[in-house]
């Protein structure tokens, strides 16, 4: 309602009335507009809440801290049933957190890759990219995770008859089983070691790009961070004389004990809203290439850059510019998508609070809940890419 | 997802608005619209269930059908509201239902701070597990590490998780909201155990296993599951109306009435029978109901022992005892009060 006041009109004092000061008047509208907002507010808070205590169900949020008698089938942190509603809850957000995340990278990889491929100069690629796009971005996500839950559910056999493609790896209908690094101080200092040569490739890789700056020469980045990543590790684990210490996944019972598990709904989820949201990053990134005028491409080869090196130097950075704020955009939808892992059991933060909500009987609180969740994670996503967003907009001087 | 967080909205706005319908008892708001709205399962054989022509059919849907002919005098005036497990307190709760009556559980917590009052008991159900027969499993206490497919929101889940417990066993539970997706999951593969209420274990078996015989429901059940039908706190003249209408088709059943022959037990000299239907006595007037109100609920859909019988007995594919559900005098719990 902010009504941009231009030109300064002097004020009419002399017709008396203080109403056609437009000054006054824009001020007036906008109190009575958020004045109107806050009653109609109340309104509902105050009716809500006298109906619900004139009916006798319960309300605040008082459940958090009781027991919640239910089990959460997938669980970063330990749960059990006994834990509180609260911590089921977490466990519900971390889930969230997790599969939207590896969404966002793996979405992002893939999108990329369908982007270039739909303006490749190979008509097969071109053409494949583009059926990609169209079948996936136009069928509803919802049937799309339905298909990916009963492939996997149907196509592959009982943990009894799991697949076994290399000693150790099991691939049934209850997931995909690895074997784990059992405890050892071996791992623990490969951790540290592979930590420590990601620092150091940053400092090589920052003193490349100062050289280069000076003088023009690159030092050999890319074999030096391979040569770090991958041998800093092994030498430290060598160090400990090598000790082949798994905790390999092992049929006992119904079910494989041991290992890490890749459940069939987390994976069902992870793909379905990668493959789903990279469509519509491919046109996105299709759009950003495009975007960047031919001129430069052109520049670019007459300059001798290899096609390569040309979308990786000149047109990529660019494009970024026009990419970046619908990215965000498509960022947002994925994780907002996640809550429809409850259709397929997929433990996230709605699939937990719909249960809650039923023990309790609190669906206000927990629609609230649900609500200020994915409105946090939302705006930390929103807050992360418009700082990027910044970091890489044209420097104009 | 978005059908339940709309009806949690709905709710949450409704509640103002339909304040000023719960004002009048339901029973007015009822006879004024002219049809009874009955929350209803989505589609469980032998409870509520759409047939293949749209028909509702099952016991509660007969429920439905009693409390409109004891209402309205027309077994036929009645809207079934198809309620998932989460959707159906707040679906009651909104005034959008008038009556749930969809094997629903009868708790404590239920009770208290949902905002409604359970009716008796129409079905005394146990929570059971069925398993594939070739995992050769006899008891539920061989169930450590079982892999267990399960719905959200019902009492299930957590008689599941106490089970475990206190057996001091694991489990992996696979949680999926819709029944479809559930039951689908279980004979996929993707779980070793399906639970939930032994009648809908049957119901499931009966209707949708590919290979009845290869499953086997185990013989524990682990929990008490009394479902009975819901209404709103609040309104005294309807919930017993629903009371009693289960009281009179149990009272039937124990005098013999049956709907076959409820014209000729008109004429019956018993004075049971006479108050029942209605030939003397004020029983229909002291419910704020028409005096035959019990006549036209038996002419509609039969006495306790038809209606059991019709939708879930030993002709049906569920084919149920009657067990903890025969009359009291032949050793069940169904024990009707009288009606004088």
């Amino acid at each position: 309602m902010a009504i941009d006041v231009r030109r300064e009109v002097p004020a009419p004092r002399a017709r008396g009335s203080f109403l056609s000061d437009p000054k006054f008047r824009s001020v007036l509208y906008q109190v009575l507009v958020v004045g109107g907002v806050i009653l109609v507010g109340w309104y509902l808070v105050n009716n809500t809440l006298s109906n619900l205590a004139r009916q006798n169900i319960a309300t605040g949020f008082g459940f958090l801290g009781r027991e919640s008698s239910f089990a959460i089938g997938e669980h970063m942190i330990s749960y059990s049933a006994a834990d509180s509603y609260g911590r089921a809850i977490l466990v519900g957000i971390l889930n969230t957190i997790k599969v939207s995340l590896l969404g966002i990278v793996a979405a992002t990889v893939l999108g990329t890759i369908v982007g270039i491929a739909r303006l490749s100069s190979n008509w097969l690629v071109r053409k494949l990219a583009l059926v990609y796009v169209e079948a996936l971005r136009n069928v509803p996500l919802l049937l799309q995770l339905f298909l990916w839950y009963a492939v996997i559910t149907e196509s592959l056999p009982g943990p009894r008859q799991a697949l076994q493609p290399v000693e150790g790896v099991f691939l049934s209908n209850r997931g995909f089983k690895i074997p784990t690094p059992s405890d050892h101080p071996a791992w623990d200092a490969a951790l540290l070691a592979f930590l420590l040569a990601l620092v150091i490739s940053w400092i090589v890789q920052r003193r490349s790009a100062a050289l280069q700056a000076r003088t023009g020469r690159r030092l050999p980045v890319g074999i030096i961070t391979a040569g770090l990543v991958i041998g800093l590790p092994l030498l430290t684990w060598g160090g400990f004389g090598a000790p082949l210490v798994f905790d390999v996944p092992r049929l006992q019972g119904f079910n494989f004990v041991g290992g890490a598990t890749l459940t069939p709904e987390f994976a069902a989820m992870l793909i379905g809203l990668t493959t789903y949201t990279a469509a519509f990053i491919a046109e996105i990134v299709r759009s950003g290439i495009q975007a960047v005028s031919w001129g430069q491409t052109e520049a670019a080869s007459a300059l001798g850059l290899r096609p390569g090196l040309t979308l990786r130097l000149v047109v990529l950075p660019q494009a970024l510019r026009v990419i970046i704020p619908p990215l965000t955009s498509q960022y947002l939808n994925l994780t907002k998508n996640s809550s429809l892992a409850v259709a397929i059991g997929y433990a996230d933060l709605v699939s937990v609070l719909n249960t809650s909500i039923n023990q309790t009987g609190q669906a206000i609180e927990g629609v609230a809940l649900i609500m200020a969740c994915f409105l946090t994670i939302s705006l930390g996503i929103s807050i992360f890419m418009n700082w990027y967003n910044k970091r890489i907009a044209l420097v104009e001087r | 997802m978005t059908k339940k967080i709309l009806l949690a909205g709905a709710a949450l706005l409704s509640l103002g608005v339909a304040s000023a319908a719960q004002a009048g008892p339901t029973v007015d708001a009822i006879r004024q619209k002219g049809f009874i709205q009955c929350g209803s399962n989505t589609g469980l054989a032998g409870f509520g269930n759409p047939d293949s022509a749209g028909n509702w059919k099952g016991l509660d849907v007969d429920y439905c059908r009693a409390y409109a002919a004891a209402v309205l005098g027309d077994a036929s005036k009645v809207r079934f509201t198809p309620l998932s497990a989460q959707q159906r307190f707040t679906a009651l709760q909104s005034g959008e239902v008038d009556v749930l009556a969809r094997n629903t559980t009868a708790t404590l917590t239920r009770d208290t701070s949902l905002g409604l009052e359970f009716a008796p008991v129409n079905f005394y159900d146990g929570q059971g597990f069925m398993v594939q027969k070739s995992l050769n499993v006899t008891s539920a206490k061989q169930l450590a590490g079982a892999t267990v497919c399960v719905q959200p929101g019902t009492t299930t889940e957590l008689n599941l998780a106490d089970f475990f417990r206190a057996n001091n066993m694991q489990f992996t539970p696979v949680v999926i909201e819709s029944q479809d997706e559930v039951v689908s999951a279980y004979f996929s593969g993707r779980c070793d155990v399906y639970t939930t209420d032994a009648s809908g274990l049957a119901g499931t078996r009966a209707s949708v296993a590919p290979k009845p015989e290869d499953h086997v429901i185990l013989p524990e059940l682990i929990s008490k599951e009394p479902l009975a039908p819901a209404v709103r706190q609040g309104d005294p003249q309807w919930k017993d109306i629903v009371t009693w209408v289960h009281y009179a088709m149990l009272e039937a059943e124990e005098k013999g009435i049956t709907q076959a022959n409820v014209d000729q037990m008109m004429t019956s000299a018993d004075p049971t029978v006479q108050r029942i239907l209605g030939v003397t006595g004020e029983m229909g007037k002291a419910l704020g109901l028409d005096n035959k109100w019990a006549y036209n609920v038996i002419k509609a859909v039969g006495n306790y022992g038809e209606v059991f019988e019709r939708n879930v007995g030993a002709q049906t594919p569920l084919r149920l005892e009657r067990g903890l559900n025969a009359l009291w005098t032949k050793g069940g719990l169904q024990y009707g009060q009288p009606v004088r």
